[in-house]
């Protein structure tokens, strides 16, 4: 729960101090997860926006291309796709379906359909080469986490609409659709977190092989070692989430900072 | 061995060509969606702004300007509104800008969009270079024009007797009255909306649009032959003919084309 209380908090105060900044003039993080401004002054931009509008042919500034800058450093060194997990609003969206998915048992009684984990990077591939042939930033102009995320600042329109549609998406149709299969934001973390070093690893010593974690991971994959070997999560689509190590009654499950030198020696 | 290896490789082709044959239907849907948002510009931009096919490009929808705006004049587009999502527009009917002399809007931007360089002179922030939009007098609903006095556009205007003119015309119908028609000077008017805004009739009477739409251009073969700066113009008139729909024929067969008329 520890996990789960942290990441639910750090969600929610994040897009508080966005409203505070848009509804009180509370200037500690202002505009929204596009773009934003800390303290009034370092910049914070998304790098996958960022890389649509060069694609696009905008020419960048130096505020969005050094706000860009900070925040894939921060995921590609240290963070990896913590940004699903942790930031992203959708994910409690996406969550609550899939909770509630769990609990009617819905995976269990439905036909599984078959989606590959590779359309998220179709998306993304997709999001590049239409904005380069529309000269605009093709995935901003749909993306329903900004439409929830700047909804929740400056005012929702139909935007319910759209998290509903993911919502029912996730709940009905596949187990983590939407961010497990097609958000190119979550493809693009995937990919710049590969090498971070906040990794879960796992310790086959201690684990009893009761396979929870793989129910709740909404990336299974990335756990194929558990119950084989003692290995640190090496895959980017982990987001994370922590949800592994809470549900493990074994403590087979941590943080770890990646240790180089378990790496260099194998 | 061999056999399964092909079959792999071929199974693996196929379910390339599927993946490259979904992604294909998913751009052409997803291009129609973002071909709306292009077409769907008739609307009015933040002061500062670059044109709308750069604009649509840079502008990263991160609300800055929203926020800076003390009169809520900005909005970000939502779903719903119809209008390319998540970029900053304002409607000057409900809200129109109030032309702030230090253009908080502005410079807030992080990417450009609003460019700080079009509304400076002399490295100080002028709001009345602004080109937001231009006015536009509808002359038959507009009650000045009937000859009712109405003068609400033209004061409201923050670059009073400059942007918005009053044009005399002697009223022959009542023999000693005057009209006093509001002109817009579309170099002048910055497009701020406040003329939309204060307009007394039902729907307002004076629009802004956005100037591509509504500003012409009429060349430079055309001069005024009593100006003489204007007549330096000629060195730039290139040898091309304005080609419309009715000039595609001579005019001599346009006028004896009596086809339709007996119908
Ligand atoms: S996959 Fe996309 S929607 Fe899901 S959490 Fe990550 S960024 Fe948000
Ligand atoms: S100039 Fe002032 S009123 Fe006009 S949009 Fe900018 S901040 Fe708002
Ligand atoms: S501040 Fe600039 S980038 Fe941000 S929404 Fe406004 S125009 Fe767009
Ligand atoms: S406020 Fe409206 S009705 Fe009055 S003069 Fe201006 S355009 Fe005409």
């Amino acid at each position: 729960m520890r996990y789960l209380i942290s990441r639910r908090i750090t969600q929610v105060s994040i897009i508080l101090l966005y409203m505070a900044a848009n509804i009180w003039g509370v200037k500690i993080l202002e505009g929204n997860l596009s773009s934003s401004l800390l303290l009034g002054t370092v910049p914070l931009s998304d790098p996958f926006a960022v890389l649509q509008m060069f694609v696009a042919g905008s020419i960048i500034t130096m505020d969005i291309f050094i706000g860009a800058l900070i925040i894939t450093i921060f995921y590609a060194l240290i963070g990896g796709r913590m940004f699903c997990s942790w930031v992203c609003p959708i994910n409690i969206v996406t969550d609550a379906a899939n909770l509630l998915r769990r609990k009617l048992g819905i995976s269990a009684i439905q036909k599984r359909v078959y989606m590959s984990r590779n359309i998220r990077y179709w998306v993304l591939g997709l999001s590049l080469l239409l904005s380069f042939l529309m000269g605009l930033t093709a995935f901003e102009l749909i993306s329903p986490i900004s439409i929830l995320h700047r909804g929740l600042i400056f005012g929702m329109g139909f935007g319910l609409s759209v998290v509903l549609i993911i919502f029912f998406f996730d709940l009905l149709v596949h187990e983590n659709g939407w961010c497990g299969y097609v958000c190119p934001l979550g493809g693009f973390y995937s990919l710049i977190g590969k090498y971070s070093l906040i990794r879960v690893a796992h310790n086959t010593q201690k684990c009893t092989e009761c396979m929870e974690c793989k129910v709740v991971c909404p990336e299974k994959e990335v756990l194929f070692m558990v119950g084989k070997s003692s290995e640190t999560v090496e895959m980017g689509a982990c987001t994370n989430c922590a949800r592994c190590i809470e549900v493990c009654n074994d403590d087979a499950l941590n943080f770890s900072i990646r240790s180089y030198i378990n790496k260099n020696r194998s | 061995m061999q056999k399964s290896m092909m079959s792999d490789r071929r199974k693996f082709i196929l379910g390339m060509a599927r993946a490259a044959g979904l992604a294909g239907i998913g751009a052409l849907v997803w291009s129609s969606v973002l071909e709306e948002s292009v077409h769907a510009s008739l609307l009015l931009r933040p002061p500062g702004a670059l044109d709308e096919i750069d604009f649509l490009k840079t502008c990263i929808k991160c609300g800055l300007c929203v926020s800076a705006c003390p009169y809520e004049t900005l909005k970000l587009a939502a779903p719903g509104d119809k209008k390319p999502m998540g970029t900053p527009f304002f409607e000057a009917r409900e809200t129109p800008c109030y032309m702030c002399p230090d253009i908080p809007c502005v410079p807030v931007c992080p990417s450009g969009a609003l460019d700080v360089a079009s509304v400076t002179t002399d490295g100080v922030l002028d709001i009345n270079l602004a080109q937001m939009g231009v006015a536009v007098v509808d002359p038959y609903a507009c009650i000045a024009f009937w000859g009712i006095q109405c003068d609400a556009c033209y004061r409201a205007c923050p670059l009073l007797d400059q942007a918005i003119v009053l044009e005399y015309a002697r009223n022959e119908r009542t023999g000693k009255h005057a009209y006093l028609k509001p002109v817009v000077v579309p170099d002048i008017c910055t497009g701020c909306g406040m003329c939309e805004n204060a307009c007394i009739t039902e729907k307002a009477s004076i629009t802004v649009l956005p100037r591509e739409v509504v500003m012409g251009r009429a060349g430079d073969h055309y001069v005024k032959g009593w100006d003489k700066k204007d007549q330096e113009r000629v060195k730039n008139a290139r040898g091309g003919i304005t080609q419309t729909e009715i000039s595609k024929r001579s005019a001599v067969d346009s006028l004896n084309d009596s086809s339709g008329l007996f119908e």
